[in-house]
């Protein structure tokens, strides 16, 4: 199985995800942002960093980017697409995710290891996950505000298509206090209709050994391999 | 073509004294050079010599000292002279590290100031065919109580996180000062640590006549003309005004700059690169050019410019960021290029080396400056200016602190242990670094507050373990045994990580060099840290000066801050700073003695800075790191933490209360030291200490015997929520919440009152 990783001028957590790939047993394939095409990847990863700079507004500018008409037509096929932290950014510059990602609400960058609950496991990325597991992952953002209008959230919450949510670290929610960038209903991480696109804030990638901190991000890359392979 | 072929250019000002004056040249200086042109210089020339002669680029007050430091080991690889040092690791593997100052542009401009001193040593870092693992900084401000120090703290935070976060460069550790003596100058250290194959190693020499120069990266504009003569005078009232001085970082470019340079250098199409970082375009044709023993011709109407009407004086002296000057192979243009075109970046040849000795400007068919061989950069005087101790800081260093009154607080002694702990250079820095990504590259594994920074090598079983340190109040009241501290307590803090200490890398901040107290500080300082880097086997292997740190208020305190790098061989090895579990066995490596001079304790709960700094055995710090590094190694040590800021129960406290989510309670039995005063057994900060849990307390009892070093039991880790004191006849306890509240709220209690650009609100 082949996992594409796209770099766009600025990606920076594109060799974490190149990294995270392998470490699960699928082939990672680098695709240049100027490229037409896919190398015949089953599943693509749209990795964090700050694409053309973040100018004029995250992810605005990569989602213009070449590579992204196939990406959003391999999308529209069905073909799974995890677009991570600057990412999750672009595929909603893309409207292959609804609502947006604005500026934090403390105003600041945010670092630091947050408590994340799996709210559905029926989702071919989070199969690996126990329904309402408490995962620890690191976040690195300064525009991680998840936010949308009423219809689609309920829509979102109304689907199970809440991936993932902030919540405390004993997995209770307490949105004010264990939302580290003011997201509406603590939301860290979405699919779309189809269930095929994912998009979170957090970095499944560097949570893949205890040794730093946390492993549990690897059953998320698990599952995708499961499921392209199967 | 020869040196009298030189002429003004039109319109170009009259060289008088007042414009050499202006151009920070002494007399003596300015005869040297025309002594070493045979004639009037240009005003090009002039503005040339300016930068390069200037402070900042020459180390014309500091070489002599830094030519005492021990810079050599077998394991160092590249010493200072080149961009960055080099040690190896092993496994063929190297990596490259760099501090550096940008304190100036900070003052003035904390936000652009501290981005692009990361920017900078970024650089320094990948131009020796490193790619960036790591950042650190070590910062100093004046009181949080000033809006101005708040707004200076919060936008150089803003500055160092937007720039590391957008490149994608983990910042994992540093140190944060608050002090008076910062007032009106803070100090913004950078450090940069990169990883290559020790065959991957290039250095900023130019070779091979007839090879193009090229520049790289962004193009040339106005901004940061001086900045390195600005980096050289005192801080005055009118620096507001230099604010156009200051340099404006871009991070993405830089992220793009620093793929295409190492892909440059993989690529076999170049023999050099380096970063035109202080004094432009200047220092880096000139440096390369010098440590090749070549000639250099450039054209800078071929330098790729912002806008139209440079003239080579500004083209020469910009600091426009993100710009790199290449020497490639002859005949390899188009492929160096065609590797800045896939990064969206600009390549353009602007020069050659020549084998005529000379240093050579063209403006198209003009030239506009030209220096005989590599004089510009060798023949630079340097200074040895008189050096006397302040007889104000002897008085005060010998002044009996020990005769100083307890407050009546203080019968509390939690009190004083939680005004301690939430003091801003002790308490959490959490709210500055939490803006900090610091675990991009899936690396890292001890981050940002612990004793130090711990970064995983990909692809091996070993780990780097990294910090800055340096107390100033005890440079200032003893230059030498405070450097000394420096360095020693850099070291312990790698060896707490479970690191080898390896090599470090300075940053030298002190005041104006001509008043013979601060040059006095200089050599005393830089004599310490000599002494202290041969007795622990960490060389020095490049860093920064950074002169005149003075504002109207005064020098701050001399800062000489080490940058430490060690080794740990085995990841089992890594240790954190803070309990881990109740039920540990608390054993203190090394001995309480009398000592309170210089202390935290005496600055914060007295207003003092008094006293003479803690004594510092460097023997003896060399057998506690061997007997911690066989603790560790044998698996006996579950966590382990440094003594110094604020003493024994600070380093205690922070063991229990460090991890806010995971609190450990202690019972500690300190009558054993019932001899001496209890708030130097408390709070006194006497050197050569490291707090250990384990599981396995005899063995580390006994590994310590078999290295000489004094150990004992002073207590345990315990699942009640306080840290229980027995000492002098009494039990006292204060509860950990309690000492969390102090220590983490402490920084983010002050932040929330207005930081503004004026100096009180």
């Amino acid at each position: 199985m082949k996992v594409g990783v796209v770099t766009f001028p600025g990606s920076n957590c594109d060799d974490d995800a190149v990294a995270a790939v392998a470490a699960v047993g699928a082939v990672p394939v680098r695709l240049w942002h100027k490229a037409h095409d896919l190398q015949g990847a089953d599943a693509i990863v749209l990795p964090g960093g700050f694409s053309y700079g973040d100018y004029l507004r995250a992810g605005a500018i990569a989602r213009f980017a070449p590579i992204m008409r196939e990406v959003i037509a391999f999308a529209e096929r069905g073909g799974p697409v995890i677009g991570i932290c600057n990412g999750f950014q672009i595929l909603c510059e893309a409207q292959l995710l609804p609502g947006a990602l604005l500026r934090n609400d403390s105003l600041q960058f945010r670092s630091e290891t947050v408590a994340l609950r799996v709210e559905t496991t029926a989702t071919r990325f989070t199969a690996r996950y126990a329904p309402g597991q408490v995962l620890r992952i690191p976040i690195a953002h300064g525009d991680g505000r998840y936010t949308a209008d009423a219809g689609t959230l309920a829509a979102l919450e109304g689907d199970g298509r809440v991936v993932f949510r902030y919540v405390r670290p004993d997995g209770t929610r307490d949105d004010a206090a264990a939302t580290p960038n003011g997201a509406m209903h603590a939301i860290a991480g979405i699919v779309n209709t189809a269930g095929n696109v994912l998009g979170m804030m957090p970095h499944p990638e560097r949570a893949l050994d205890a040794a730093l901190g946390s492993a549990d991000g690897l059953p998320l890359f698990e599952g995708l391999f499961a499921t392209v392979s199967a | 073509m020869t040196a009298t072929a030189v002429q003004p250019r039109p319109g170009d000002p009259a060289i008088t004294p007042a414009l050499v004056a202006e151009h920070g040249l002494t007399p003596d200086e300015y005869d040297r050079l025309v002594a070493m042109l045979g004639r009037t210089p240009t005003f090009t020339e002039l503005g040339v010599v300016s930068a390069m002669w200037s402070e900042h680029c020459s180390y014309k007050h500091s070489r002599p000292q830094l030519r005492t430091l021990p810079t050599e080991a077998p394991w160092v690889l590249q010493g200072p002279g080149e961009n960055a040092g080099v040690i190896a690791v092993g496994d063929g593997l190297a990596v490259a590290f760099k501090i550096e100052s940008h304190n100036h542009p900070s003052a003035v401009e904390p936000y652009q100031g501290a981005a692009t001193g990361v920017g900078g040593i970024l650089r320094d870092v990948f131009t020796m065919g490193a790619r960036p693992i790591a950042l650190l900084n070590s910062l100093r401000f004046g009181s949080l109580d000033s809006p101005r120090n708040r707004w200076l703290f919060a936008n150089v935070v803003k500055g160092i996180g937007d720039y590391g976060n957008c490149v994608g460069v983990p910042t994992v550790g540093g140190e944060i000062v608050f002090d008076p003596a910062y007032d009106g100058n803070p100090l913004v250290n950078a450090m940069c640590v990169g990883l290559l194959r020790e065959d991957e190693l290039i250095r900023a020499v130019a070779q091979g006549v007839g090879n193009p120069i090229i520049a790289v990266g962004a193009r040339t504009g106005r901004d940061g003309i001086h900045g390195a003569s600005f980096a050289s005078e005192d801080l005055s009232d009118e620096n507001e005004a230099k604010r156009p001085r200051v340099q404006v970082g871009d991070p993405f470019t830089e992220k793009l700059l620093l793929e295409a340079s190492l892909e440059l250098i993989r690529s076999g199409h170049i023999v050099a690169i380096q970063d035109m970082g202080a004094a432009g375009l200047t220092s880096s044709s000139a440096e390369m050019a010098s440590r090749g023993d070549v000639g250099v011709v450039i054209d800078t109407t071929k330098v790729p410019v912002r806008e139209p009407g440079m003239t080579p004086y500004e083209t020469l002296l910009s600091e426009s960021q993100e710009r790199m000057l290449v020497v490639a192979k002859r005949g390899h243009e188009s492929d160096v290029r065609a590797i800045l075109e896939k990064w969206d970046l600009l390549a353009e040849v602007i020069g050659e080396v020549i084998a005529e000795p000379v240093y050579r400007v063209m403006e198209g068919d003009r030239v506009v400056a030209e220096f005989p061989g590599t004089a510009l950069v060798t023949n630079c005087p340097t200074y040895t200016p008189p050096a006397a101790e302040s007889p104000a800081i002897a008085a005060l260093r010998q002044r009996d602190v020990h005769a100083v009154p307890e407050r009546p607080e203080e019968a509390d002694p939690a009190w004083t242990l939680r005004t301690l702990l939430a003091t801003p250079t002790i308490a959490s820095k959490a709210w500055a670094y939490r803006q900090y990504d610091s675990t991009v590259r899936a690396s890292t594994m001890v981050g940002p507050g612990s004793d130090a920074a711990v970064v995983r090598l990909p692809g091996t079983t070993r780990a780097i373990a990294l910090c800055v340190d340096c107390n100033g109040r005890y440079v200032y009241l003893e230059p030498r045994t405070g450097a000394q501290i420096a360095v020693a307590e850099a070291a312990r803090n790698v060896a707490c990580s479970g690191a080898v200490p390896k090599a470090i890398t300075n940053n030298l901040n002190f005041g104006n060099p001509k008043k013979p107290e601060t040059f006095h500080q200089l050599v005393e300082a830089v004599r310490g840290m000599g002494e202290a880097c041969r007795v622990l086997e960490t060389p020095v292997t490049g860093g920064n000066v950074s002169l005149y740190n003075e504002s109207p208020a005064g020098a701050v305190y001399p800062t000489p801050t080490v940058g430490m790098v060690g080794l740990v061989d085995d990841l089992a090895h890594v240790t954190r700073s803070t309990f881990p579990a109740a039920g540990h066995t608390i054993v203190l490596l090394g001995d309480c003695t009398d000592e309170l001079g210089g202390s935290e304790y005496l600055n914060t709960i007295h207003g003092l800075v008094a006293g003479a700094p803690p004594r510092v055995d460097l023997a003896g710090e060399k057998r506690l790191i061997g007997a911690l590094h066989a603790a560790i190694t044998a698996g006996r040590v579950a966590s382990a933490h440094d003594v110094s800021d604020g003493g024994l129960l600070v380093a205690v406290a922070e063991c229990c209360i460090g991890d806010r989510e995971r609190p450990v309670g202690a019972e500690l039995e300190l009558g054993a030291f019932d001899a001496l005063p209890a708030r130097a057994v408390r709070f006194g900060e006497a050197q050569g200490r490291v707090v250990v849990a384990t599981a396995q307390p005899d063995a580390v009892l006994e590994t310590a015997r078999a290295h000489g070093v004094p150990a004992r039991v002073i207590g345990r880790t315990t699942s009640d929520d306080a840290l229980v004191i027995s000492d002098h006849g009494r039990t006292w306890r204060v509860g950990l919440a309690a000492l969390a509240d102090a220590f983490h709220d402490a920084i983010p209690t002050r932040m929330t009152r207005p930081a503004t650009a004026g100096a009180e609100a």
